[in-house]
């Protein structure tokens, strides 16, 4: 079976410096992956290499077997390439149904008409209403976004992500910033995903990354350093090192 | 309306529509009280509501955009320099000569708007500059077209529905000037709670989110530099019939900073601050210039920078706050 998704020696050097090195990675349908690593190690380079922000100098993006690496990001979101945000990447003048009401348009290609009026289509307000149910954001739907609490601005992220129909869905730290007592509805939000969907989450919470991903892939100095269940990642001596490395630099916590 | 305050959690949306026919007939309302109160002015008056639609042009680039522009009048100017020239060589049905105008402007629009959006930020606004004072220096060569720095005069349009004549007074101009701002303001109204105007609202707040649901910003942001065209060509058109005469200062980057400093006075991003902008900038100008015509501007300034101290959001912004804060709204939902 074809990976739905695969990237094969993806490099990026900014000015004689490797950020990314020879990465490669697949992902089937439906699998759910952990990308670990610690600060600096390239993974925000990575995101940017994925989603067509930033070009390789060399390596490929494959999705569903096509060749993605020359399309931008809008392509890739068109083809069903789609993240979410580290830091939520919200209109706070706008509700929630209208983010993901804005995102159904979009896919039925009618987010740019003129000769509608947006809360007029009852196709995607009832579509959006469908999401934002899922994932539990009904209450608010129609609240101003910057007026919901951050746990619920992330599960709105998810809910614009799931309103996309994606094949590969990247979650940047999806659960960043949420206060602990708002963790386990994120939690819950991601076990619910669709089970189709390949997921690649990229994450610093490692009791998360345990309870989410069948296997973890490490990333240190832009190098994939590891890759296997999460059970024996905290065994593996040079995740260990890179770990402990860069904590011990940064001097934070355990 | 008593029910309306009553938390609108999950009730139907009749909010925005009949808020926008409210807005509509005290503009309606406004502008017939202009004509009854100052029959001697009229004139003016229909200067006001061109010079209006040219704001409310400009609002739609800035507003809903988000892009700063101080060429605008290069749209205003090209409707009106092509609804003159059209009216000069025999076409005079006034109707004719607005969508004339429109098509100009828009056709204008989608030029400086291919050419501006290959930049962000200050070269972006440079470029507008550039674009105006080429289009301006264009029009003071071209004499045999435009009349040069003499400007074009002796347009005589036809009246008004094959009745009313653009006469002396300046009854039927200023009439026909707000039926147009009226059809154009309900109009654009409906653009901006298009799924058009809502992705707009988004390009301007964040660009990288609107990217990551695989939308291109060009071609709607294009889009938008076409009817922002459309109406200040139709602003432009208006002075054209109104004033029987089109000058450089209607193509001049002067025309375009007034314009920029009458929306950000009335407030930027709802189209009701560009009207209430252009009032108050043009009755100060009108009524301190004749009271001391030198000094005018300090006064305008000093107004200016009473409102970017105290009422950053604008004028309208300010009263749209202050409405807030007495009716107490709980989730009011997008403009």
């Amino acid at each position: 079976m074809t990976p739905v998704f695969e990237v094969s020696r993806l490099s990026k050097e900014f000015g004689g410096l490797k950020v990314s090195r020879d990465i490669s990675l697949a992902m089937a349908e439906g699998e759910r992956l952990a990308l670990i690593g610690p600060n600096g190690a390239g993974k925000t380079t990575f995101v940017n290499l994925v989603t067509g922000r930033i070009r390789p100098n060399s390596g490929h993006v494959r999705l569903d077997g096509e060749d993605i690496t020359a399309l931008g990001p809008e392509q890739r979101v068109r083809r069903g390439l789609v993240r979410t945000f580290q830091v939520t990447r919200l209109f706070p003048d706008m509700t929630p149904e209208e983010h993901v009401i804005m995102t159904v348009l979009q896919r039925h290609g009618k987010a740019a008409r003129i000769l509608a009026r947006f809360h007029g289509d009852s196709e995607a307000a009832d579509e959006a209403a469908d999401v934002l149910a899922t994932l539990g954001l009904t209450e608010v739907a129609r609240r101003k976004v910057g007026a919901i609490a951050y746990g619920q601005q992330r599960l709105l992220e998810i809910a614009i992500a799931l309103a996309q129909r994606p094949k590969v869905l990247l979650l940047d730290e999806p659960a960043a910033g949420v206060p602990s007592a708002d963790t386990p509805r994120i939690e819950e939000a991601l076990a619910r995903l669709p089970a189709s969907l390949a997921v690649l989450m990229i994450e610093h919470d490692m009791d998360l990354v345990f309870r989410f991903a069948r296997r973890v892939v490490v990333l240190a100095a832009g190098e994939l350093i590891f890759e296997g269940p999460p059970a024996d990642v905290a065994r593996d001596p040079q995740v260990r090192e890179a770990y402990l490395g860069s904590y011990a630099h940064a001097g934070s916590h355990a | 309306m008593a029910e309306a305050t009553i938390r609108s959690a999950a009730a139907s949306r009749p909010g925005p529509l009949l808020r926008d026919l409210l807005g509509l007939g005290l503009i309606a309302l406004g502008g017939l009280a202009g004509y009854l109160l100052f029959p001697d002015n009229l004139a003016f008056l229909t200067r006001l509501i061109s010079v209006a639609l040219l704001v409310l042009s400009l609002d739609l680039i800035v507003g809903y955009c988000g892009i700063a522009s101080l060429g605008q009048a290069a749209l205003y100017g090209a409707g009106a320099y092509t609804a003159g020239i059209a009216c000069l060589n025999g076409v005079t049905e006034p109707f004719l000569l607005v969508l004339i105008g429109a098509a100009a402007g828009a056709m204008t629009g989608l030029l400086m708007g291919a050419v501006m959006l290959r930049a962000h930020g200050l070269p972006q606004l440079v470029l507008s500059i550039a674009l105006v004072q080429l289009l301006h220096e264009a029009a003071n060569k071209a004499s045999w077209l435009t009349g040069g720095s003499d400007g074009l005069s002796g347009m005589v349009p036809a009246p008004l529905f094959g009745v009313f004549e653009f006469d002396l007074w300046g009854r039927s101009a200023y009439l026909f000037g707000l039926g147009l701002l009226l059809v154009v303001f309900a109009v654009l109204r409906l653009v901006v709670r298009s799924p058009f105007g809502m992705l707009c609202r988004g390009l301007k707040e964040d660009p990288l989110r609107i990217s990551a649901l695989g939308i291109y910003a060009f071609p709607v942001l294009l889009k938008m530099f076409v009817i922002s065209g459309a109406v200040a060509g139709t602003g432009g058109a208006l002075a054209a019939i109104a004033t029987q005469v089109v000058g450089l200062d209607s193509v001049s980057f002067e025309l375009s900073a007034n314009a920029l400093v009458m929306l950000v006075l009335g407030g930027i991003g709802h189209l009701y601050g560009a009207l209430v902008g252009t009032v108050i900038f043009m009755a100060l100008e009108h009524v301190v210039a004749a009271a001391n015509p030198f000094h005018w501007m300090t006064l305008v300034g000093a107004v200016l920078i009473a409102i970017v101290l105290f009422a950053p959001r604008g004028l309208s912004g300010s009263l749209d706050q202050l409405a807030g804060l007495l009716t107490r709204q709980g989730g009011r939902a997008g403009r």
